[in-house]
This record gives C-alpha cells, structure tokens and sequence, in this order.
C-alpha cells in the first residue's frame, strides 16, 4: 500500500498532503464516507469522483438478506435526524456478487462495515469479504441501535464487545475497527476491551439511541419507536469520547465520526485524537461533503503551517491553568 | 442524476399550492413523467435534509425551455421556506431522480387519478401520453376547490375530466376513488395512473386490480437522501411470483410501482379486502428488486 510516498510527503503545488496512516493503512485523506450514508459508493459515484474520497465505508453486511424495519425509518430533528432502517441489505452473498465488482474497480479504499446476531454471524462474514480487492479493513458494527433486543449491542458489553472484535480480527486476518456507541458508562472501558482483543482501530462514534413523538397524533414518529440520532446534534459527543478515548489509548487509530459537515468539525475531532474522521449525514445533503472537508482542511493546514493531518491528531492542549484532580479524572 | 444551481424564475400560488418554477436546462432535459428532484433547503436552520419534489412540468422545447416546475405545499419548515423563494434565488437541486411513469406500447385509453398537489405530475404525463397518441381521462380530487390541483388545465389536456372534492365546493361531491369504477367503465381504460395520498393510492390500486387493468402508483414515504444511499424511504414490494417481499427504495426503485405489487397491508397497516399476504419465507430480494421494467 502506497510505498513510492510516505504518509507525510506534501503533494506538488505546496498543498499539504492529506495522506495518513492508520497504522499501516494509508488513505489519500482522512476523510471518509461513513457506514450507511454511501452504500459502497455506486450511487454517489454518479455525482462525484469517488477516488477524490479518503475511503468509504460500506453500509453493514450481514450473513443472510436482512429486510429492516418498518417505515417510517426517518424523522428530521434539530440539527440531526433519526433513523431506524435495521440493517437493511441483501447478505454477504449479494454483497460479493454485486458490490464487490464494484469495490474492486472503484479506486477508492473501502472497509467492509459487518454487522450481526452472533459472533459466528460476524466472523463468517469477514470471512468471505476478507479478499475483494479494494477492501483495506473491516469495521465491526457492533454498535448499531437499531436491533431487536439491547443485549444485541455487543459495544454496551466490553467481554461481548472484545470476543467479536478478537474473533474478527484473529480469523480475518484484517485490521478490524470497533465500531462503538456512546449509549455507555464508560466508553473507555469498552474500547480498552476491543483493543485487547486485537481491535487495529476505533470508530468513534455510532449514532445514539433516540425518540421523538408527533405530539398531534400522539404517536412515535419511527415505525420502530425508537431509532438511531445522528448529524451536527451529535458532534459534540463524538468530541468528547474520542477525547477520552485517544487519552487512555495513545497510539491506537482512531476514525471520529459524528456531525462532520466542515473541515472546522473536522479538525475538532483529530485534535481530540482521531486519526481520520467518518462524514455521515451530510451527505445526504451534499453527496461531495467528504471532499469538500477533505479541501478544506488542506486550507486549514496551510493557514496554521502544518504539513499533515497526522500533526493535529491528538494536539488539542491543556487549559492555561493547573487541571483540578476532578477534571483531570474526567479527562481520563 | 445531476447536481445544479438553478435559478428561481418565480414562485407563486396555485389554490392552495406553491408553484415553484426554475432555470434547470440539464434537469428537464433529462426529466421523464414521475421522476422527482431533490432541493437543498439552506443549512443553520437546524435543517440538514433536502426536501423532495415530483415533477410537475419539464420543458424542453419552446419560450420556457430548459425549466422546471414543482408543486407542494406547506407542510414544515423546510417547505415553509422555500414558499418564501425570490425570482433570481439560487437553489440547489439534484434530480431528475427515480423511475417514470411508464407509457403503454400501441393506443390506449388511460385513466389518470390525482389526489391534492399529487394531481401535479400527472399533467406532465398527460402531456406525454397525448403526445404519444393515448387516449386520456382523469379524475382530479382534493378536501376542496382550493386543493384542487389546475382543473382548468385537466380540462385542457384530458379527453375528459371528472373532479371531485369531499365538500361538493367544486365537481362532484365525494372522493376520486368513488368514481373510479364507473370511469374505468366509460373510458374503457386500459391503464391506470395514480398519485396522491397513499390511502388513495391503495384503494385505486384495489380496484384496479380487482379489473386486472395494469395499474402505476407515485408513492411517497419518509426520504432523507433520495439518492439511494439511506434506506429510509423502503415500500414493502412482492416478489413477481408472489412469494416473498423485499422492502424496496422509493427513491430509486421507485416511486412509481406497479400498484398490484405493493404489499399494502405491511406498508400502511390492515385494510379491508387487500392481497392475500404471502408466508413469511426468506424474500428473495433479488427478485423484488428486479423491480418493473424500463421506462417507457
């Protein structure tokens, strides 16, 4: 992967290259397209040129064709949205017949997002999409609101949340992310677990359990009562747990994700510790936001005479006064 | 699909309807009876979602071409403001997106049946069927005169019209649904066009059906991207042999569908006398997704 430049070379015409390295994994920018808002990049390959994309993670695969929940599935909140699809997609068959010709021929690095009821399920189907060409890792949905019962979030557990991540990572043999949820105590605690287990990577964070009522008829306004919050409403959480995260485990690659709309979201979370960040919701409003953070934060680079989006990963600085014992246990 | 900065070139009331009318040479060029366009509503105002619209006209040839028309009305926020577009504004409009309605081979009598503002790219059909050489009738209803889409411009296009309003304000009292059959049986239909409230939909679909007369419905269902990627606006669709169902994207596999595939008893909860729902087996998505057939 990319030998002939390093990670931290600047790219001709004195623009700061946008290359990082996830730890062995190099993508052109740090910006992504996150799991279920691009489907593996088909659609939106229409509209825009998707080699332009740090990567895209696919829309979750399951071992069989999963059919979802009842409409409605979306419900427009302040600053967000709901959504409650449950892991709609036709199964891993499919998904290797259909998008991984696809994926193959894209030009753009893709991590294979997984999602199921057992970590059978999980490890059968990064199994089988371990060898499309173009799929430079998984990212292990372990973390996805919308399933039947609680106890199926495997990232609310972190014993649960390591056996599927160690399992993953050990029989697919490709660097795995955890994908997890802020719906936790302490969500340090379970990515210290997924890291454990052989986790190559965090992603920060999945969208948060969430309601809302239509106070005229009464009723919820998902068909599945309760769904998954996403969008700007949502940023400053993903702030927060990459913070605590990136702190606990330095090192460990982290991919923010959360409310990303501009390069200034952006910078926030790398300077939280991500490595990388994920672009969800906006792109559904403008399918070419992640290249439009991806521009902007080559501006933002050279303004503040930085080379690298590897230089902001993790250098967000102490208040100018001495951290209280209280605020410094918070922090960690 | 294609992304643009069109120019509004008005907007204005009709009933009780906004018109919106822009500058969109690509989008109507391409623009086929059906298909609906994406609006950006602008961002810091807590709205992050583009709002969708079907099709009302697309000219391509003559004083007005190179534009587009959409029609809707105020429901929320997003629609509230873009009411209050100026003539020279800027919106961002991504389309034409989805499948069109699809015209029938050889002469036939069609049946078109609009329901409020859904009324609205129905005449876009009309305009296409007439200009194929199709016969055309349709039954233009609404709550009242007021939501009664352009009546004068069903008088124009159709062979005959029949309107209807539930508070007798304007045509005929009652709801389009209660003329149907004696329509289907005086303009011969041979197809059937739906658009308008899903319930609507439903009953025209049921009837159609019950007659075996091919039968297309534009539906509408909660849509956050209309681009395929978000999966939220899914209509529950059988699979052609009846076995199985897939929940099937509006916004691309759709909104137009064949009306007796619809599985409308999991999509819109128990109705009376609706398909015999099929066993719960694995769908073959597959199947279901092969969807209907080209655009005509």
């Amino acid at each position: 992967m990319a030998e002939a430049r390093g990670p931290f070379d600047a790219v001709p015409g004195g623009r700061p290259g946008l290359e990082v390295d996830l730890d062995g994994i190099v993508l052109p920018t740090p910006v992504l397209a996150a799991s279920g808002t691009f489907n593996s990049g088909r659609e939106m390959g229409s509209l825009i040129d998707l080699t332009q994309v740090g990567g895209i993670v696919t829309k979750s695969v399951t071992l069989h064709p999963t059919k979802g929940l009842p409409t409605p599935r979306m419900a427009e909140t302040p600053a967000g949205m709901l959504n409650a699809i449950g892991l709609q997609n036709s199964g891993v068959d499919q998904f290797l017949e259909k998008e991984a010709p696809f994926i193959a021929a894209a030009g753009v690095p893709v991590f294979v997002s997984i999602a199921g009821t057992s970590i059978d399920e999980y490890v059968q189907v990064a199994m089988r999409v371990r060898d499309v060409p173009g799929v430079v890792g998984i990212e292990a949905n372990i973390s996805c609101p919308n399933v039947e019962r609680r106890n199926q979030v495997f990232a609310c557990y972190p014993d649960q949340a390591a056996e599927v991540v160690g399992a993953v990572s050990r029989l697919s043999r490709l660097p795995v992310f955890a994908k997890l949820t802020a719906d936790v105590t302490n969500i340090v605690e379970v990515a210290d677990a997924c890291v454990r287990a052989g986790a190559h990577g965090l992603s920060l964070i999945n969208t948060l359990l969430g309601m809302a009522i239509d106070v005229e008829t009464f009723r919820p306004k998902l068909g599945a009562v309760t769904g998954g919050l996403s969008g700007p409403a949502i940023h400053p959480i993903a702030v927060r747990c990459v913070y605590q995260v990136a702190r606990a485990l330095p090192g460990v690659p982290i991919m923010g994700i959360g409310g990303v709309r501009s390069a200034t979201d952006a910078a926030e979370l790398l300077l939280a510790g991500a490595s990388a960040v994920q672009v969800g919701t906006a792109n559904f409003h403008e399918p070419e936001a992640t290249i439009r953070v991806a521009d902007g934060l080559a501006a933002y680079l050279s303004r503040h005479g930085l080379s690298s989006p590897a230089e902001l990963t993790g250098r967000v600085r102490a208040m100018p006064r001495e951290p209280d014992a209280e605020s410094d246990r918070r922090g960690a | 699909m294609i992304r643009a900065q069109c120019e509004v070139l008005s907007t204005r009331r009709s009933g009780s309807y906004y018109a919106l009318t822009l500058v969109a040479p690509e989008i109507a060029e391409h623009a086929r009876p059906g298909q609906f366009v994406e609006i950006a509503v602008p961002e810091g105002r807590e709205i992050m979602l583009r709002r969708p619209f079907s099709i009302h006209q697309a000219s391509r040839r003559g004083g007005w071409a190179g534009t587009l028309e959409v029609v809707f009305d105020v429901v929320g926020r997003g629609t509230a403001w873009l009411a209050e577009a100026k003539q020279h504004d800027t919106l961002d409009v991504i389309g034409p997106l989805g499948r069109s309605f699809q015209v029938p081979q050889g002469p036939a009598s069609c049946l078109l049946v609009g329901g409020g503002y859904g009324a609205a790219p129905l005449y876009f059909l009309a305009e296409e069927l007439r200009a194929r050489g199709k016969e055309v009738h349709m039954i233009i209803g609404a709550r009242d005169h007021e939501r009664v889409f352009k009546p004068v411009e069903g008088k124009r296009l159709a062979h005959s019209l029949v309107m209807t309003t539930e508070d007798g304000s304007m045509g005929e009292r009652g709801r389009v649904t209660d003329f149907l059959g004696p329509m289907i049986e005086r303009t011969r239909a041979q197809v059937v066009y739906a658009c308008g409230p899903n319930a609507m939909l439903r009953a025209v679909a049921e009837h159609a059906r019950a007659r075996s007369i091919p039968c297309q419905v534009a539906v509408e269902e909660r849509m956050a991207c209309g681009l395929g990627v978000c999966w939220t606006c899914v209509v529950p669709v059988l699979a052609r042999d009846g076995r199985g169902w897939w929940n099937v994207r509006a916004c691309t596999e759709g909104p137009v569908f064949n009306g007796a595939r619809i599985w409308w008893d999991r999509w819109l909860g128990p109705g009376e006398a609706l398909p015999v729902p099929p066993a719960e087996e694995s769908g073959e998505p597959e199947d279901a997704l092969a969807g209907e057939d080209a655009d005509g």
